[in-house]
């Protein structure tokens, strides 16, 4: 789809493919754990440009796409209520829950505010006292920091009307459950690198020696997608799996300090529903005791709701990078960004959403390798990874 | 929500008790908090998500970085009007 003159730095992007066209000598299957970087693969014709055999799996990591029903039903819930301001970042606005999204609540008279920052939702609840002011706090170990900054914030200038509807998610323990699922074929990680920003990368070493996968710490450019899936198939090629830092320039091995240390004193690790995935043992964080008063789901007792996703979404087999957003039937016919079946189809982290956006032609014409690049020298069979092409997008609408 | 942006400290000053920074990103100016980043000084860069500074960065990397946002129109998306963006989405 994309044109290789398109990167910010041609010939670097060059010198890269080529060198990993060079080592690569049979297939392998990668997993971009980061919705940013399944954003940036696709809307960069990324995949298309590594040798064949090299897939680059999906993960998990589009916060908007996991964040369960459960918990969006309850957002609108709440914010239907009349005397809630609910606030929430503006990717949250159009995740479908049961039968509606916030965007309808909004319409149909919800007090609905859209936020850069969490702290922006707590000046709302400092001018608007007589109101019950709600933020929606969902997301990985990058946002969690500002939610907890925000709720420490609350309780020292004793701001009472604020409360934070909590559903964060953590990384290590979702690829703890890619690698232990039956069906996994992932040979090697790209870490999100701006996860790791936070939390440095001492979680992964030792998932990297338990499951004896190359886990590389990765940004989200396309020139640093490209750097991650080098470092990670070098690995693989020569048999090791180690954990390598390839955002140095933004992750220092520790991440932030200050940052860990308050997502310590206000969060508690908890079990956590991933939305088409199921519970995942210790992979969230909920607000600690002691900060109980300003969780909203204590706040406000939402009872009986009845949680129905549409059948025909395969979100959940997206998501485990079991199979790629075009199968799915629903995928560019009953399902598009504006008609959204799954979440995974609203936020342009989610892999459907990105495929419909970028790769409405599907054809790898446009994928200009550069001439003289080695082609894998040789394929063996006895690997996971899979080498078969993504089959053409029929059904996806033509622009 | 997901994009972390870098932007160049313009100034910082205390408010309600927390460092608060104004950082530029490429023209758009944005109250930041930076009590993560105690030392950040001002003229420097810094990685900001959902307003609040995380890391620090080289200048270099930082004009990258924003000149490929500029390019891809994801500034627009960080910091545009929300409800345009999602009425957008719809009608897509
Ligand atoms: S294309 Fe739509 S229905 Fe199919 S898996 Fe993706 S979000 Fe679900």
């Amino acid at each position: 789809m994309k044109y290789i003159d398109e990167f910010q730095d041609p010939e670097l992007a060059r010198r890269l493919l080529d060198d990993i066209h060079a080592i690569v000598t049979r297939p392998w299957a990668l997993m971009e754990v980061c919705g940013g970087q399944t954003h940036s693969i696709i809307r960069h014709g990324i995949d298309q440009l590594l040798p064949d055999g090299i897939e680059l799996i999906h993960g998990p990591g589009c916060p908007v796409c996991v964040t369960p029903l459960e918990v969006i039903d309850k957002a609108l819930e709440i914010a239907s209520r009349k005397d809630v301001i609910f606030c929430s970042y503006g990717d949250m606005l159009r995740v479908p829950g049961t039968g509606r999204d916030l965007f309808q609540v909004r319409s149909e008279g919800g007090d609905v505010r859209v936020v850069y920052s969490p702290l922006d939702a707590l000046r709302i609840a400092q001018q608007h006292p007589e109101r019950q002011v709600v933020f929606f706090g969902i997301g990985f170990e990058t946002t969690a920091p500002p939610n907890a900054m925000t709720v420490h914030q609350a309780k020292k200038l004793g701001i009472g009307n604020f409360s934070l509807l909590v559903s964060h998610v953590r990384v290590p323990p979702a690829i703890e459950a890619i690698m232990q699922s039956e069906s996994c074929r992932v040979q090697g990680f790209l870490a999100a690198g701006h996860v790791c920003s936070v939390m440095g990368t001492g979680e992964y070493p030792p998932l990297a020696e338990r499951f004896r996968v190359p886990i590389v710490v990765t940004g989200f450019e396309p020139l640093d997608v490209l750097e991650g899936v080098r470092r990670a198939v070098r690995q693989l090629e020569r048999g090791e799996h180690t954990v390598d830092n390839a955002y140095a320039r933004v992750v220092p091995p520790e991440g932030n300090p200050a940052a860990k240390a308050m997502l310590a004193d206000i969060f508690e690790v908890t079990d956590r529903a991933w939305r088409g995935i199921g519970v995942i043992p210790g992979s969230g964080w909920r607000l600690a005791e002691r900060y109980r008063e300003f969780d909203a789901e204590h706040r406000f007792s939402v009872t009986g709701i009845d949680t129905r996703e549409p059948v025909e979404c395969r979100s959940g087999e997206v998501l485990q990078g079991l199979i790629k957003p075009h199968e799915c039937e629903a995928f560019g016919t009953t399902c598009t960004p504006r008609t959204p079946l799954g979440a995974t189809m609203v936020s342009s982290e989610g892999a459907c959403a990105a495929y419909y956006l970028y790769r409405r032609l599907g054809t790898t014409s446009g994928a200009v390798i550069p001439s003289g690049t080695a082609t894998m020298a040789a394929r063996t069979s006895g690997s996971a990874g899979s080498t078969s092409e993504p089959a053409p997008l029929e059904g996806s609408p033509v622009v | 929500m997901c994009l972390a942006v870098p932007g160049k400290v313009l100034d910082i000053e205390e408010r309600d008790g927390t460092r608060m920074a104004t950082v530029d990103f490429g023209g758009v100016a944005k109250e930041v908090c930076c009590e993560y980043l105690p030392d950040l000084r001002v003229g420097e860069y810094t990685i900001v998500h959902v307003g609040f500074a995380l890391q620090r960065l080289d200048e270099d990397s930082a004009r990258q970085t924003l000149a490929l946002f500029e390019e891809l129109g994801l500034l627009e998306e960080e910091f545009g009007d929300p409800w345009e963006l999602a009425a957008r989405e719809a009608t897509k």
